[in-house]
């Protein structure tokens, strides 16, 4: 190069962009940014602390692994087998109901969206539910489930009326809690697929049902598994519905002899009315149950949110 | 730089000289004849795959294609040039019905493929056997022999298995010029492949179904000049096995693989011959124009 195109006085200076350099708005709102961020984790770990100082201290094999005493004092005897029993039954219902339904709906609101107008309707309903208390579902479902024409999901008492309330009964409004989430998040997973892509597919020879199933479902899992666990997590951790709907028997009642339905028709608990049961607020007055089987529920939440975080990763980087 | 020679002044477009707007209806009156001799059906010795005839093709109330005569003939790539929005994908896309699917899109005219208007076809049978390749190299977020096995597999299902599938997925692989280097890695995923292995992967998905007519919607725009000579190369090779129809905003890629070229002009076919015939002695001015690269 010569000497005369040669720019004068270069200094060659470190890059600058320190915070220091900042103006100060920017470096306030970068503190506060970081305040909260610790706060935040703060609160976060403080509660997971005192839920494992509190939960390790009362928490034992023997109570997990043993039923609720029947009739007897909660604070001296038994232990809550039964109600992680319930948990994961009425998830598994709740779930296996929300499942299909959220997934059909946003593939029918995404990849064909008609009747338009039909279609709207259903985005606001289900929009409506998300918004909805679940104790109004509950109450609502226990209206509705003792109608003598829901008699097979739960069972009929001596008197004649049908009592409503069952692992079925309440795992159908439990999916009403389910299905937003599901259904926001598969929308969502699906809206992210490119359009090129359906067309691809489309160019092949291909019906819109196989692209649906062999490339958007695919494609969208990530996502529908993401929905799936928060929704589990919600349904796991509903303690209203389960009040109003399941019954307060701590007991897995079953009715009938069929094996499988027997249960399902059946009442029961759960972790959450089992600890709201042994709260100095219910009956049993055994906090330090009530603190133990809390602290198995955390764990139950948290193992879900990993685990399906892991499979939704690895499916994830099974097909980019 | 070493040199100190100064960099050549930046040319300035004259306006005061710039070409008249072309009247087309002049323009087009005086290449007419000669243009509607060359699409005519026995203009060639080679046998026609497709014919189009007098197609016109309207988003809503705007025209996209405008009586538009072609043949697209066997062993043969017909390249259709044109600046942008002048209906050449849309004509494209119209040829395995992909139109379609925008819900505005009204076409008067015919398509046939060997004598069969393709709306009297199976939508699914005919984009099996003229299939396309995109802009944008599209693989699913799949494994590369899913890929190209998607294609020959009956609608969803997973029949036939992967045995049947292995030597017709390997056969498409090969005329895509991808085996040798993905040969041993069938099962990755197919979105871990360069872009230009992506735009040949998206090729062998295309032949996979053993097309008659192959579609192709300006494949290298996306792609390195390196991918884009693979490419290329890749569509002279395969000119024996099925007729092509690429759509290109290159003009220098219309010379070097095109054996006819068509020009395409707001809709309107201004120009089709052979491809010296196009490029040295264009007979309508808007062509001249065009190759001459006045506008574009």
């Amino acid at each position: 190069m010569s000497t005369a195109l040669k720019p004068p006085n270069v200094v060659h200076r470190r890059g600058k962009d320190t915070i220091k350099s900042w103006p100060l708005a920017d470096r306030m709102a970068y503190y506060a940014c970081w305040a909260v961020g610790i706060g935040l984790c703060f609160i976060a770990g403080t509660l997971i602390l005192f839920m494992l100082s509190k939960g390790l201290k009362y928490v034992s094999l023997d109570l997990i692994f043993s039923n609720p005493a029947v009739g007897a004092d909660q604070s001296q005897t038994g232990g809550f087998l039964a109600p992680i029993l319930g948990t994961f039954i009425l998830t598994l219902v709740g779930t296996l109901i929300a499942l299909p339904l959220g997934v059909g709906t946003a593939i029918w609101i995404v990849e064909y969206g008609r009747p338009t107008r039909l279609a709207r309707a259903v985005e606001s309903g289900i929009e409506v539910v998300a918004g909805t208390p679940s104790i109004v579902l509950g109450i609502f479902g226990l209206l509705l489930f003792s109608n003598g024409i829901f008699a097979f999901m739960s069972f009929t008492a001596l008197g004649g009326a049908v009592v409503g309330r069952s692992f079925l009964t309440a795992g159908a409004m439990m999916s009403l809690i389910a299905l937003p989430l599901i259904f926001t998040t598969t929308r969502e997973a699906l809206q992210q697929v490119p359009a090129q892509v359906r067309e691809a597919s489309y160019a092949l020879g291909k019906t819109k049902w196989s692209t649906i199933r062999k490339v958007l479902i695919p494609t969208a899992r990530p996502g529908i598994l993401t929905g799936t666990a928060l929704g589990m997590g919600r349904i796991a951790g509903d303690t209203a519905i389960v009040v109003i709907l399941l019954g307060a028997t701590l007991q897995l009642e079953k009715v009938g002899s069929a094996p499988i339905v027997s249960t399902l028709r059946g009442t029961g608990s759960t972790l959450t009315s089992y600890v709201y049961n042994n709260s100095p607020a219910g009956e049993g007055n055994a906090p330090q149950k009530a603190y133990a089987a809390a602290f198995v529920l955390l764990i139950l939440v948290l193992v879900l949110n990993f685990g399906i975080d892991l499979i939704a990763r690895r499916s994830k980087k099974e097909t980019v | 730089m070493s040199s100190s020679t100064p960099l050549p002044p930046i040319r300035r477009i004259n306006t005061d000289n710039a070409p008249t707007v072309v009247d087309p209806r002049n323009d087009n009156l005086a290449a007419a004849d000669a243009i509607a001799a060359a699409v005519a059906p026995g203009a060639s010795d080679r046998p026609e795959r497709m014919r189009i005839e007098d197609l016109s093709i309207a988003y809503g109330t705007k025209p996209a294609v405008r009586n538009v005569t072609l043949p697209v003939r066997e062993g043969e790539v017909l390249a259709l040039i044109g600046p942008s929005g002048c209906g050449k994908t849309t004509l494209l896309r119209s040829l395995n019905r992909l139109t379609e699917l925008t819900a505005t899109a009204v076409a008067t005219g015919s398509i046939t493929l060997y004598g069969e208007n393709i709306h009297e076809l199976e939508a699914t049978d005919l984009r099996r056997r003229v299939s396309m390749v995109f802009q944008q190299p599209n693989p699913f977020p799949m494994s590369i022999f899913d890929n190209v096995a998607y294609a020959i597999r009956e609608q969803a299902s997973r029949k036939p298995n992967k045995s049947t599938l292995l030597p017709l997925v390997r056969e498409a692989l090969e005329d895509a010029g991808l085996w040798d280097e993905v040969g041993d890695n069938l099962d990755h995923p197919a979105l871990r492949l360069s872009g230009g292995q992506q735009q040949r992967l998206c090729i062998a998905r295309a032949l996979a179904s053993k097309p008659e007519v192959l579609l192709m919607d300006e494949p290298c725009s996306a792609l390195d000049p390196k991918s884009t000579e693979i490419i290329e190369e890749l569509i002279t090779r395969l000119r024996e096995k099925v007729a092509i129809v690429i759509v290109t905003h290159n003009l220098q890629q219309a010379h070097r693989v095109g054996d006819h070229v068509a020009f395409m002009y707001l809709g309107e076919l201004v120009e089709y011959g052979a491809v010296e015939q196009v490029f040295n002695s264009p007979r309508a001015e808007r062509t001249q124009n065009y190759v001459g690269g006045v506008f574009g």
